[in-house]
């Protein structure tokens, strides 16, 4: 038997009932989505990493695994998930949450980072999606379906995610210039940040590069990005970040190329009705009847 | 006004779209197959130029109880624009305008039935591309890549269709217009956008598509190692990566492959050679000067012949001319060929290939192998000439043993080319019951008619209790 399938199975026996139920991260994201019902019964995903093929560029673990669990892993053969999660958050959580680091612009959405999952449906059965090669296009991808859903579909309880090379050499540099000339200048860089004044941008690669694109920039090297503020979010086509100075005078922080503002104030996207709403409605009536996963989460 | 003849569903569809429905045999014939060896016969072909259109067209099927097929270039590799159950097909032909480029977004809204290429030509004088690049990007559609999860040789260091889509217009089978996804980075709700690509037209029609659009790399290099030992070759694909190094993309060819590749372009491929690795490293020069050093070091401790390195960007396009027309080439061999596309490990590549030969030295069939090595997507293929009685059992045979060997090795059945219906039944190797009654009860969420291409992806029984062999029209193979 496959490492782990004793773990998911119990993990998935431990779903089964009529009652409420809730899966318990490293809490580092657990107001996403609103209060959970407070009869849910808390249950928590297995952890432990199972399986890892450096030349595979692969990782097999319990959703409950932490982060800084994975990185140290994937760090002893140089390799990263670029999730840019805190190290006490689980990689279940970072996933059912579906929220990007800061270096997405560069290395793309968490969701791609999913390959394969097992997760526990509202029966508490095991349901496999996706495979475990970084290609993969065999039966419907419902990896990227969970991931995001807050664990409203099924709870997380083993998942395959890929990693990648850490690069040799990483450099932040901060300033005050146009952020947006600055993307075009640049060759992929792995963030850039601007709060309306200063500009924040991480080159990454060969050595040489960086030293090349840093010069480019006419920038000064800084240590890191600066805090993010996370009272409220905002998601914006990249284009219209151009308009924040005029928008918000109070502290943000937005995500040049991706669309993403940090915000000091509680400030999110309307919900407004979406013309999908009556299909996810009805993925969610589906696979949870009852509505007993995650109770009080808000998808949308 | 005065005809008392029911109206046909014929006549409304003729209503809507007037010369832009065909039904004559030969049109029939033509839209009975895609580039799957499967076939059967449509009733009728629509040719909508717009979103309204087709839900037209999917109004008039609802209410005929009609099935509809979205269908792109035909260029599937698994059947999955094969009419099943005597449907309607909605060709996206004439659906081919890029309707806007944004530079600043980095997005571009394009018809479903642009073309691959044709949209990366058009991106090219900005200084961009459409980072998903299958073998046949000169004839396939996005929305066929969009249908399929398209990969491509730059998927290795790029990612597929899914990771460059986001959002799309989309006709749902109930004939209802919807934008799943969205252009911000977080659009809100269920990633419906994720799941419905890749879904192979089952859970309704796109009609406009937001693509991302990539950089095109500063510097470019293309490499090509040749191997006396295909092992050899195999094992340099995982040290590559085990350097650290994702090149753009990391192809193999075998003996088979080479002869007839270099027959067909004269691109100095070396003939005697057991296998060549093609590799492409793009990014800033630093990083592309350090990897090709390392691809050196790797090819001398894995007994590579040699290394060429193309030298100008004319060299590169012959090297990889051979690479993308590989599939045309076959017919110097035999005039019919039978492709396959599973996914293994990178370790067990080798493993996995021998067992290709093996499957093909038993049922007297000639493989060739040109493939993604860098992902472990192995597209072997079967060339026979059709006109040999009992081929094709053969063939099936031979695939079937191919299919098995990947899924032993802790594989996928398909890599880039989708279940359709060719692999349909080779599901439960990949899923259990309950898995597939699961990924059902969504396709039913979109679908609840099964009107949508019915009958492909999921075995039947995976929730109704259609019996599919009831639905094979005449000739399919199954």
């Amino acid at each position: 038997m496959n490492l782990g399938t004793t773990e998911r199975q119990e993990f998935a026996a431990s779903v089964a009932g009529t009652d409420l139920v809730t899966v318990v991260g490293g809490k580092t994201q657990w107001g996403v989505g609103g209060a959970i019902d407070p009869n849910a019964r808390p249950i928590s995903a297995p952890v432990g990493i199972y399986d890892y093929t450096p030349s595979e560029m692969t990782l097999r673990c319990g959703a409950g695994t932490t982060i800084g669990d994975i990185q140290n892993k994937l760090g002893e053969h140089n390799q990263m998930l670029p999730v840019d999660a805190k190290d006490e958050s689980t990689i279940g959580g970072v996933l059912a949450v579906g929220r990007s680091g800061i270096r997405r612009l560069r290395y793309g959405a968490v969701r791609d980072y999913l390959l394969e999952s097992w997760h526990a449906d509202h029966e508490g059965k095991l349901v496999k999606s996706g495979g475990p090669t970084i290609k993969n296009v065999s039966g419907y991808d419902l990896c990227r379906l969970l991931v995001g859903s807050l664990g409203t579909l099924g709870f997380l309880a083993e998942v395959t995610v890929r990693s990648l090379p850490i690069p040799r050499c990483s450099q932040w540099m901060t300033g005050v210039c146009d952020p947006f000339e600055l993307q075009s200048n640049l060759y992929r860089p792995s963030s850039i940040l601007w709060n309306g004044i200063q500009v924040w941008v991480l080159l990454e690669g060969h050595p040489a590069d960086v030293a090349r694109e840093a010069e480019v920039t006419g920038l000064s090297e800084c240590s890191g990005p600066p805090a993010l503020p996370f009272a409220g979010r905002l998601s914006l086509r990249p284009k219209l970040l151009r308009e924040l100075p005029q928008l918000y005078k109070q502290d943000w922080v937005a995500e040049i190329g991706v669309g993403l503002v940090h915000l000091s104030l509680p400030i999110n996207n309307d919900q407004n009705s979406l013309s999908t709403m009556t299909v996810m409605r009805d993925i969610k009536k589906r696979l949870d009847p009852t509505g007993r996963l995650n109770p009080g989460r808000e998808v949308f | 006004m005065s005809s008392k003849r029911k109206k046909t569903i014929f006549d409304e569809l003729k209503a809507l779209l007037g010369s832009r429905v065909r039904a004559d045999d030969m049109e029939l014939q033509l839209y009975g197959k895609d580039s799957s060896v499967l076939s059967g016969v449509p009733s009728t072909v629509c040719f909508p130029l717009d979103a309204e259109e087709v839900q037209g067209i999917v109004n008039i099927c609802n209410r005929f109880q009609r099935p509809f097929i979205a269908r792109g270039s035909g260029t599937g590799l698994a059947g999955g624009a094969v009419p099943v159950g005597n449907p309607v097909i909605i060709s996206t032909a004439k659906m081919n305008k890029i309707l806007d480029i944004d530079l600043e977004d980095r997005i571009a809204w394009v018809e479903p039935g642009v073309l691959n290429l044709d949209l990366s030509k058009a991106l090219k004088e900005f200084g961009f591309h459409f980072a998903p690049d299958p073998s046949s990007q000169q004839v396939c559609s996005i929305g066929g890549n969009v249908a399929n999860n398209s990969g491509g040789p730059h998927c290795l260091a790029y990612g597929v269709t899914t990771s460059h889509v986001l959002a799309a217009e989309v006709v749902l089978p109930n004939a209802e217009i919807v934008t799943l996804g969205g252009i911000d980075p977080e659009p809100t709700g269920y990633d419906l956008r994720g799941l419905f690509i890749g879904s192979e037209g089952t859970m309704g029609i796109a009609t406009k598509i937001a693509v991302r659009l990539t950089p095109n790399p500063p510097d470019v290099r293309t490499l090509l190692l040749d191997f006396a030992d295909v092992s050899d070759g195999a094992l340099a694909v995982s040290a590559i990566i085990n350097a650290g190094i994702i090149p753009a993309a990391l192809e193999m060819m075998d003996h088979n492959a080479i002869g007839m590749i270099e027959a067909f372009v004269h691109a100095g491929y070396p003939v005697e050679a057991a296998a060549v690795l093609l590799v492409e490293l793009d990014g800033l020069s630093g990083a592309v000067e350090a990897a090709v050093e390392t691809i050196k070091d790797v090819a001398k401790i894995h007994n590579a012949g040699s290394v060429r390195i193309a030298k100008d960007e004319t060299e590169r396009a012959l090297l990889w001319k051979g690479r993308k027309n590989a599939f045309g080439a076959v017919a110097r061999i035999k005039p019919d060929y039978y492709l396959h596309d599973t996914v293994v490990p990178r370790s067990k590549l080798v493993e996995v290939l021998n067992q290709v030969y093996q499957a093909a030295d038993k049922y007297d069939l000639i493989a060739i192998n040109v493939f993604h090595a860098g992902d472990g997507n192995l597209h072997p293929i079967l060339a026979y000439d059709a006109r040999e009685p009992g081929i094709l059992e053969r063939v099936h045979s031979a695939g079937d043993a191919i299919i098995k060997a990947s899924m032993d090795a802790g594989g996928v059945l398909s890599g880039e080319h989708g279940i359709g219906l060719e692999k349909r039944d080779f599901m439960h190797l990949l899923f259990s019951a309950h898995d597939m009654f699961t990924q059902d009860l969504i396709r039913e969420a979109f679908d609840p008619q099964g009107l949508a291409n019915p009958l492909k992806i999921l075995p039947s029984g995976s929730r109704c209790s259609d019996s599919f062999k009831q639905h094979v029209p005449e000739g399919v193979w199954v």
